[in-house]
């Protein structure tokens, strides 16, 4: 592991560092409002001639990941930026990607999607494509943002999953606060990932035929096989983030987590919010509460089998969804949550707060709050109500 | 594995998911040929010789090749593949083609 200098990055720069270091090939963008500095600072790089790729300015998002799609299938390394009404643009070449098997990497500044127009933090615009086949992960800090990209390309481009990947960053939280990172070396991070190969790539001299048309007579079996790429996703993930500890001394697992050993009560979350609630936490820990903070790092595929072993040892769950599934259940984490629970014979209460669409902030005296509620759930074995709307004014 | 015999295999019922090859690629093109989409018919296109006049207008417009042109610059139809859209008898100036049932 080499000694590198730490840097101060706003979240939206230290990925487009992170990108320039996997020396991708192409990246196809349409930086529309709202969006982030990462292909703007890209394009610099690559005018700069700091980075040998195809930067393609396309007249779309639909455009942009189409191109992405292209190169990919070519066996290029690509990458592409976007957030809220943009990856909603993209949806539908979103489910082209993964099932065409074309590894993407792409960082997803989340945002709220209108009306009202809105821009700020908000979970609900991956959450509209959770069901495309994406891998979608989720950093909880700008450090997170930084090391998540490389090990991103690494699950993507695997022989075994070939899938596009999304690594989601709080939008502001992350994208635009400054942090400091540690960053990798050039050279470890060439070592990390070399060349991309790739067994089908397009070439003239073998020709292939790809995105075809697939009957009733077959096209179950196809997607099936694309349902057990994602299912080897697990173990490609867990090669890939050991490696990546070796040179980075940072170890990434399928979920942060602070107090989960001998908690009674749980908090789940996804994101920035992780680290809110981690320092509420550790100030209840301090009075004597048996709180414990989970924050996924993989959402899609979701770890079943991880989240059963934490689920099982304690005796109460809240989870905090920063998106809402409007006519259904409660937030997306939520139903989940509660599917995990119910198919392993986990009977404990479940509650789930929604909270911070459009930016709302949740602040640490939110956080203590939630965390004492829960708490209160595991000593009496239950929760008033199933879904609250945080700090709703009513 | 030959286009052919790749097809046929699909066509008979003869794979698993874990046989057919990843995300619907055709690894061994062209397999088309393979795919007879005149059963898709349900009337097909007749050609009466006698008021032919060769002018091809027929051959230059069916959508998916199945109008064959011959040496004498006659035409024949290939029903192997002729999915009986009727175009050519729309294009056709002298009114030589008909739509029949079969």
């Amino acid at each position: 592991m080499a000694q590198v200098e730490r840097l101060a990055f706003m979240g939206d720069e230290a990925v487009a560092y992170a990108v320039k270091q996997c020396n991708v090939d192409v990246i196809a963008a349409y930086p529309i409002t709202p969006q982030t500095i990462i292909v703007e600072r890209l394009s610099e790089y690559v005018a700069n001639g700091e980075l040998d790729a195809a930067f393609i300015p396309v007249e779309s998002e639909h455009s942009a990941i189409s191109a992405c799609v292209g190169a990919s299938l070519a066996g290029a390394r690509v990458y592409t930026s976007t957030c809220s009404q943009g990856l909603a643009l993209m949806h539908e070449i979103l489910h082209a990607a993964s099932s065409m098997r074309a590894p993407i990497g792409m960082t997803i500044a989340n945002r709220s999607l209108n009306a009202p127009l809105n821009i700020h933090c908000e979970h609900g615009d991956v959450m509209s494509a959770r069901d495309t086949g994406w891998v979608h992960l989720f950093a909880n800090n700008v450090q997170q943002a930084y090391d998540l990209t490389f090990i991103s390309f690494k699950v993507a481009e695997d022989s075994r999953t070939l899938l596009p990947v999304s690594v989601n960053i709080d939008a502001f939280v992350l994208s635009h606060s400054v942090e400091p990172i540690t960053p990798i070396t050039d050279e470890d991070a060439a070592r990390y990932l070399p060349p991309r190969e790739y067994e089908y790539p397009i070439d003239p001299d073998r020709p292939i035929t790809y995105g075809t048309m697939a009957l009733p007579d077959t096209y179950m079996e196809f997607k099936l096989q694309f349902k057990e790429a994602l299912d080897r996703v697990p173990e490609v993930f867990e090669e890939a983030v050991k490696e990546y500890e070796k040179i980075s001394g940072r170890r990434y697992w399928y979920y942060d987590s602070y107090g989960i050993e001998d908690a009674d009560a749980l908090v789940i979350v996804l994101g920035s919010t992780y680290g809110t609630l981690k320092t509420a936490a550790r100030k209840l820990r301090a009075d004597g509460l048996k709180v414990g903070v989970m924050g996924l790092t993989m959402f899609r595929p979701l770890p079943e089998k991880e989240l059963v072993k934490v689920l099982r040892n304690v005796k109460a769950v809240v989870v905090m969804d920063r998106a809402y599934s409007y006519g259904g259940l409660g937030g997306p984490l939520y139903t989940d949550i509660i599917g995990v629970l119910y198919r392993n014979g986990i009977r404990i209460p479940a509650k789930n707060i929604v909270y911070g669409l459009g930016g709302r902030d949740f602040k640490l005296d939110e956080a203590e709050a939630v965390l004492k509620m829960a708490e209160k759930g595991a000593r009496e074995g239950g929760f008033d109500i199933h879904v609250d709307w945080w700090g709703v004014r009513r | 594995m030959s286009a052919k015999s790749e097809v046929q295999k699909v066509l008979k019922g003869e794979f698993t998911y874990k046989t057919l090859p990843m995300s619907a690629m055709i690894l061994s093109p062209p397999t088309s040929p393979e795919y007879k989409t005149g059963i898709w018919r349900v009337k097909k296109p007749v050609i009466d010789e006698s008021k032919c006049i060769r002018c091809l207008l027929c051959w230059v417009y069916c959508p998916d090749m199945a109008v064959i042109r011959l040496e004498d610059d006659h035409v024949k139809i290939d029903y192997d593949y002729c999915k009986g859209c009727g175009i050519c008898v729309s294009v056709c100036p002298v009114k030589a083609i008909r739509m029949e049932e079969g």
